[in-house]
């Protein structure tokens, strides 16, 4: 029922321009700026429970998210939650730099909005002159058009807490491991020892 | 994930084609770089991601006895 509802208000926001292809559809996942109520629903339940207050459903308790502003912002707001706690979360930052798969990615305010898998490696956030730089283990980050920044890693760590001698020998064992490994699976987990440790060792000494 | 446009087998990491998935692939990450901490850390690591669980099996609509496993979550 509350689904329909968006589709009601999309409607009359768009009006004659649904037919053509270049009327936006809204994403699911996107909030709408009012909470949508229908109206009917709310008549039934007061006929036949006036005395309480007509349920909630989720898309009421969500807030909207912030509307992409038309001219670029100053900051970038970052969140950055790992699964046992929130290591950063709302704040306003100059620059972040992420490890994607595709390489190093620097997202600065008004980036396009991206969604980018994370490869083991260094993630430095740039706030005035203060670096704070963690070893993440692997995770997504999903830059918004709004100059909001999510990143979700598995295991972040900062780097003066990483063992350089652990490290090492790490590697030594994986890289003997790859070369040693017989069946695929071997070899994959060989390789993901290998990749790990080397971007540990190259975010200790970077 | 992997169906790239260009068809079936287009650049999957090699990890997917080895069979692992990705959640695997991340929690060995994940469990790689705990293992590589300095100590105080290690110890709260290990601590914060150890599993205890109870499996017990249920036989003609009757518990048998509980077994205890508490696995490292690598596995």
């Amino acid at each position: 029922m509350y689904r329909q509802a968006s589709r009601f208000l999309i409607r009359s926001l768009g009006g004659s321009r649904r037919r053509t292809a270049a009327a936006p559809r809204a994403f699911s996942t996107d909030v709408l700026a009012a909470p949508a109520e229908d109206a009917a629903f709310v008549e039934a339940w007061k006929k036949v429970a006036p005395n309480m207050e007509p349920p909630k459903t989720p898309l009421a308790f969500m807030k909207p998210r912030p509307p992409t502003p038309s001219s670029i912002p100053s900051k970038l707001t970052l969140n950055f939650v790992l699964p046992y706690q929130s290591e950063i979360s709302n704040k306003e930052v100059d620059m972040v730099i992420i490890p994607a798969t595709t390489g190093q990615m620097g997202v600065l305010p008004g980036h396009v909005a991206t969604i980018a898998e994370l490869k083991p490696g260094l993630l430095t956030v740039h706030e005035g002159s203060e670096v704070t730089k963690y070893f993440v283990s692997s995770g997504f980050a999903f830059i918004h058009a709004n100059s909001f920044a999510d990143i979700v890693a598995v295991e972040a760590v900062p780097v003066d807490h990483i063992d350089p001698s652990l490290v090492q020998k790490g590697l030594a064992d994986f890289t003997q491991k790859l070369s040693s490994a017989s069946t695929d699976l071997e070899k994959a987990e060989a390789q993901i020892g290998v990749d790990i440790h080397s971007a540990l060792n190259a975010a200790l000494s970077g | 994930m992997a169906s790239a446009a260009a068809g079936s087998s287009a650049a999957v990491p090699f990890w997917r084609a080895a069979g692992m998935t990705y959640i695997t692939y991340s929690n060995i990450c994940a469990s790689l770089v705990r293992s590589c901490l300095k100590e105080p850390h290690k110890s709260e690591a290990v601590n914060r991601e150890n599993v205890h669980f109870v499996i017990s099996k249920w036989a003609n609509g009757k518990p048998e006895k509980p077994t205890i496993r508490s696995d490292s979550p690598e596995e």
